[in-house]
């Protein structure tokens, strides 16, 4: 049976299916290994070092829509899942008080080494029931209101914020632009520039547009390796300007939509790498590895008084060299 | 009696054929609401307002702030600030081109024209978005720009106008258009701050990233009548909801009626309007003879009168 004519696995990209046949066929062994009580170890050793060999060059030449790809994984961790690997003692809170309770963005209190901080981030659904509750992590203006609240609150109680990035974009619909998503975007931006508590925002899969920066404005922006982050989505870009979606590729690399890119560029403060295969081939690393920055950067941040905090965050927002070049 | 007509019709329009032929290019305009041909200085007069059916024609920059500003002491700030293209971008042009391109078609170095100047009297800070660059769209000269107009207002101590008409960020600009989001709203912050205002205008159309960001933050939020307003394109939204939108939505009256605007103001009270607004919220007395008093005229010394009496 040729590679191709294998069943494809759909929960893995095609750059990813020859590491996925390979660990398919190790685990054969392992069963056989112990059913039949004979020691395959060493075979089974070689084939793994086989396929991290294989995951290392596979993944040291990936294109910039490959990226986008894995950044869009469907078994990528989501921002609960982070939640739950970082933090202890999360109480998420509800609403905006003013119309609903939106599910595309939590957000809620918790501590990080016994410090309470507020949590807020983009939420996905796995399954297509919790897909479709998430709205696929397209926050309506009451998710950014409700947001708005959350960090008001943190403000006032001194607890700095940390935000996770993972959304498509604003919902573009209807009801959304009735209840003024453009405003709630904008009035978050303009909150978050002077909000007297540190902001530090993750981009932890897709960085999406307005939707994305309206809970991004910080004083230290990290990405995922594997993380996206662009001001329009790679198909919406190629169908403006390509005239067709099937240019995605091409627009996503002209765009620069990825951690080393943005890094090059000066746009974001540091990558945060992931584990060999993507944060989905070991989630717990991954997460263990956001917490390190995580922490060292409100060690930082915290050491600063308020005003200079602000003043810092201000200062680098308007910055007319880290645009120009 | 139909004999007659014959006979004299086809003379007339021979006469009228001939009439338009020498008639210079450009001295007539289709109104693109409702067709009718307007004499293009008539047109002008009413500040490019359709008088049949009055359509806001959309203006360039520089045009709108004609309109606006007194003719006496305007100053344009940040006029020569040019674009620079760090991603060396490319889709099926390069972005080097389509920006030498809009220079051409606009006179513009980019979207925003910004000046200082005064409206009937009043000292304000002015932008004007130019549609025409590249579908007024921001990237890191217009979010400068942005951000010096309102540190003049507040150097000024005067008020800020910004009369917006864009389709969004600069996709070609990419991650860093989308942060001069970020940097316009921030300056927003500390105009507000400085307890001074600012009056977003918005004019048809405005969308997307500049929608998201200083358009929607002004302490008015005002537009022209009809004008198209929205975060996301109508036809993203029909694609995404499956569904027909409905009669005038995102349109000024429907985000008036929806909460989002404070009022509409036709073109020609623009003027009037805006000074009158920008005096009260200022707290400068009302219009004279001779337009708004740039200073509240106080009893006595006003330095002295500020001092509670010992």
């Amino acid at each position: 049976m040729s590679a191709q004519e294998r069943q494809h696995n759909p929960y893995y990209l095609d750059f990813e299916q020859p590491i996925v046949e390979l660990e398919e066929k190790i685990e054969e062994l392992r069963l056989v290994g112990s059913a039949q009580d004979v020691n395959l170890q060493e075979e089974i050793s070689r084939l793994e070092s086989k396929s991290k060999a294989l995951t290392a060059e596979i993944f040291s030449k990936l294109s910039s829509w490959d990226i986008a790809r894995l950044a869009r994984h469907p078994k990528r961790p989501y921002t609960l899942d982070y939640i739950e690997k970082i933090f202890d003692d999360f109480d998420e809170l509800h609403g905006d008080r003013k119309f609903a309770d939106d599910p595309a963005i939590v957000g809620g209190v918790a501590r990080l080494d016994g410090k309470p901080v507020m949590v807020i981030g983009h939420q996905k659904g796995r399954e297509i029931k919790e897909k479709v509750k998430r709205n696929f992590g397209m926050p309506r203006p009451e998710g950014y209101r409700k947001a708005l609240r959350l960090m008001e609150m943190a403000e006032r109680f001194h607890m700095p914020v940390m935000t996770f990035i993972d959304t498509p974009g604003a919902y573009p619909g209807i009801g959304a632009e009735e209840r003024g998503q453009s405003e709630a975007i904008a009035l978050n931006l303009a909150v978050m520039s002077r909000l007297k508590t540190p902001i530090i925002s993750t981009v932890i899969g897709e960085g999406g547009s307005g939707g994305a920066l309206a809970i991004g404005v910080c004083d230290r922006l990290f990405m995922l390796q594997y993380g996206m982050y662009s001001v329009i989505s790679p198909e919406g870009c190629a169908s403006i300007l390509w005239k067709s979606a099937e240019y995605a590729a091409d627009a996503a690399e002209a765009m620069g939509i990825t951690a080393q890119r943005l890094k090059e560029l000066d746009l974001i403060d540091a990558i945060i790498e992931e584990p060999l295969g993507g944060a989905h081939r070991d989630p717990d690393m991954m997460a263990a590895r956001i917490k390190l920055q995580l922490t060292q950067s409100l060690e930082e941040l915290t050491a600063l008084d308020r005003d200079t905090l602000v003043q810092q965050r201000y200062d680098k927002l308007t910055d007319f060299e880290r645009y120009f070049g | 009696m139909s004999n007659w007509l014959e006979k004299i019709i086809p003379g007339m329009r021979r006469a009228e054929s001939r009439a338009k032929a020498n008639v210079p290019e450009g001295l007539w305009k289709k109104c693109p609401k409702c067709a009718a041909v307007l004499y293009r200085p008539e047109l002008e007069r009413n500040l490019d307002v359709c008088p049949k059916c009055h359509h806001h024609m959309r203006v360039s920059a520089r045009r709108r702030l004609d309109m606006f500003l007194d003719s006496e002491g305007r100053l344009e700030i940040a006029a020569d600030l040019e674009p620079s293209d760090r991603l060396k971008f490319r889709d099926t042009k390069r972005y080097k081109d389509r920006l030498a391109a809009a220079q051409k078609a606009t006179g513009e170095k980019d979207a925003l024209v910004v000046m200082k100047g005064k409206v009937e009297g009043l000292p304000v800070v002015a932008c004007a978005f130019e549609f025409n660059f590249m579908g007024g769209s921001m990237g890191a000269v217009v979010g400068e720009k942005f951000v010096r107009a309102v540190n003049a207002a507040i150097e000024a101590r005067c008020g800020l106008v910004c009369f917006s008409a864009s389709g969004g960020a600069r996709m070609q600009e990419a991650l860093i258009s989308l942060m001069q989001m970020a940097k316009t709203s921030a300056a927003l912050e500390r105009l507000k701050a400085e307890g001074l205002p600012y009056i977003s205008y918005m004019t048809d159309p405005v969308f997307g990233g500049v929608s998201a960001s200083l358009a929607m933050l002004g302490d008015l939020n005002v537009a022209e009548p009809r004008a198209l307003i929205g975060f996301a394109g109508p036809r993203v939204i029909e694609q995404t909801v499956r569904e027909k939108l409905p009669e005038g939505f995102q349109r000024s009256e429907f985000l008036l009626e929806h909460g989002a605007l404070d009022m509409i103001i036709p073109r020609a009270q623009m003027r009037t309007r805006t000074a009158s607004l920008l005096a009260k919220l200022m707290g400068l007395p009302p219009k004279g003879q001779s337009g708004y008093q740039e200073e509240p005229e106080l009893p006595g010394d006003s330095e002295n009168s500020a001092e509670p009496s010992a």
